[in-house]
């Protein structure tokens, strides 16, 4: 017990201290993830309308695969992504492995079926008849898109809700493609465990609370967006 | 029938297939311009499919649909921008009352100040401009549909396309909003389609009709052409023509049908010929005695059903059957019961000649 209140007391002090390394890698943190959520959203929700309004051949394997994808375990991901970035791999030259960009594009496809998900899942509880009277208000291809994106807006406040909560808190596929390199890819995740690792539990104890602190402010703000009422 | 020239929507050689079946099937048919065009029908008769293929969203297996003259599909976006629609539930979106009604302004990227005007004028006009900034959840039925209404109106569309917008509605709120609806149309005259099942909207709403049997146009005619004059039998049997006779003609404007001799002043059929002789129910009159009019004949009541302010009367002339509604005040006066006998009369301008089969 002495040891968890020792390491709340460290945290405390770390964070009024405005310890450098605490900082870096928190907005390090927030970079990587708010990358990976931000272009997550940008394919998966416009991918979710699709698979929502459309019919095609196809479709249902789309469906099935994103389903599959929401469950994916993030250390299969990153051995994914390492393979593919891997010097030798197919995408080698890019030498990107290793790298904040990797760790984007790890968290990018633990997150992106998460949007996809709850985005199809929004978008198709849409009453198809009011799909229809956008159509006939005028609305073209994108306005369409828009006016369903307000429409469904709690829906997908959250997909970025469990999207952002994908990216910020894996750890296995960050370690993998990133390397926890300190002052690089060293993000909060990976920070902890190594931490934990050296028994420095006080430090993980602060750098894990520094990681919830921020996933509630993130959400905080999302909640109320999401719960605001809506006027106009 | 209107001519080719005023034609403002067009429909020609129509086909629209659901699983293979025609589900519609329309060689000819045009909605004259600032106009209100009724279709009515029977339930699965096609008249929502034909609305939906006017607001190209349903596409046709084959035919042509013009507006002005124009292919509607050429540019599907700029043709739904020339029009509008409302259909049973109000469909509005999850936003301000105003913010609703602008919305159709707004997709067109009309300003905010010209946005704001139209929309508080025609929430005006629809009488709900203390709804503004209220909630599209927060309203009752009634106010939601003029909200969509008012919606439908204020990209002042040259076509406008209405679903049963009436239906979902109760019928006092119903009563104000048809009222206001026809002042409104009647002054911004926008070419209109209106779907419905509902004669008394047909009649007071409708300048011309269209009546939709199994996919296929079965009528065009007035409201109350379509109503008082059935183009045959189907069409009779669905506008509630409760009888409808087969007869003969005896001679110059005269018929023979199950023993009772009837005089009509409606087209004739050759003599000898067989016709279907029809008239509605609120049109046959009962009395105690004769006097010196035309059809009369006595008949004995067999059967009595009060429905509402009328009460309908089964009664039984040598071998016809016939049904009569007759006001309640009027049923009163004559003190009629199952198995007395009463004079039945029957204008020969109601009583409606259809052609029938040898």
């Amino acid at each position: 017990m002495e040891l968890i209140w020792d390491g709340i007391r460290e945290a405390a002090r770390l964070w009024w201290a405005g310890d450098a390394e605490i900082i870096e890698i928190t907005l390090r943190t927030l970079a990587i993830s708010s990358a990976a959520t931000a272009i997550a959203l940008l394919i998966g929700i416009p991918l979710g309308a699709v698979l929502a309004l459309r019919r095609f051949w196809g479709r249902g394997l789309i469906v099935a695969a994103v389903n599959t994808g929401m469950g994916m375990p993030p250390v299969v991901v990153g051995l994914i992504v390492a393979l593919i970035l891997w010097r030798t791999g197919p995408l080698g030259d890019l030498n990107l492995i290793y790298t904040p960009t990797a760790m984007v594009v790890a968290q990018l496809l633990l997150s992106l079926p998460l949007v996809v998900g709850f985005s199809l899942a929004s978008i198709q509880s849409v009453n198809p008849r009011l799909i229809g009277q956008m159509w006939a208000m005028g609305a073209n291809r994108l306005q369409v898109l828009w006016l369903l994106v307000r429409e469904t807006r709690l829906g997908l406040l959250a997909a970025v809700m469990a999207g952002f909560g994908a990216a910020i808190s894996e750890v296995g596929a960050s370690m993998q493609v990133g390397g926890n390199l300190a002052g690089e890819t060293r993000v909060l995740t990976t920070a902890t465990v190594l931490e934990t690792g050296r028994g420095n539990f006080e430090v993980a104890i602060a750098l894990s609370l520094v990681l919830v602190v921020l996933a509630f402010l993130v959400n905080l703000v999302l909640t109320g967006v999401q719960q605001r009422r809506p006027v106009a | 029938m209107t001519s080719r020239s005023d034609a403002h929507l067009q429909v020609r050689d129509l086909t629209i297939q659901r699983g293979g079946v025609n589900v519609l099937e329309i060689d000819a048919l045009d909605m004259p311009r600032g106009l209100v065009t009724v279709v009515i029908g029977p339930n699965g008769s096609g008249k929502s499919t034909l609305l939906g293929a006017l607001q190209l969203v349903l596409h046709p297996t084959s035919g042509t649909l013009t507006l002005d003259g124009q292919p509607m599909d050429a540019d599907p976006v700029k043709t739904r921008r020339r029009m509008s629609a409302a259909f049973q539930e109000p469909l509005l979106l999850s936003m301000s009352v105003q913010a609703n009604v602008e919305l159709p302004l707004r997709l067109r990227g009309v300003d905010r100040r010209t946005r704001r005007e139209s929309a508080e004028h025609w929430l005006a006009r629809f009488g709900i401009t203390d709804l503004a900034r209220r909630h599209a959840r927060q309203l009752s039925g009634g106010e939601a549909q003029r909200v969509s209404l008012a919606r439908a109106f204020a990209s002042q569309p040259e076509v406008l396309l209405l679903d049963e917008p009436f239906a979902g509605v109760d019928a006092p709120t119903r009563e104000g909003l048809i009222e206001d609806f026809a002042e409104i149309v009647s002054q911004a005259r926008p070419t209109t389609v209106l779907v419905t099942h509902d004669r008394d909207e047909a009649l007071r709403l409708g300048d011309h009709a269209v009546l939709l049997i199994g996919g296929r146009v079965r009528q065009t005619a007035a409201p109350v052409d379509i109503f008082e004059r059935p183009a045959d039998r189907a069409v009779a049997e669905f506008v509630g023509m409760e009888n409808v006779w087969a007869g003969r003609r005896s001679e110059s404007g005269v018929y023979q049908a199950g023993g009772v001799r009837l005089a009509s002043t409606a087209k004739s059929v050759a003599l000898g010929a067989p016709a279907f002789l029809c008239v509605r129910p609120e049109r046959i009159t009962l009395a105690h005695a004769a006097d010196s009019a035309a059809n009369q004949f006595r008949a004995v009541v067999r059967a009595v059903r009060p429905r509402g302010p009328v009460v309908r009367a089964e009664l039984t002339s040598g071998r016809l059957d016939l049904t009569a509604d007759v006001p309640v005040t009027v049923w009163d006066e004559l003190g009629l019961t199952v198995g007395d006998e009463a004079v039945a009369r029957i204008a020969p301008a109601d009583l409606h000649v259809m052609d029938a089969p040898d």
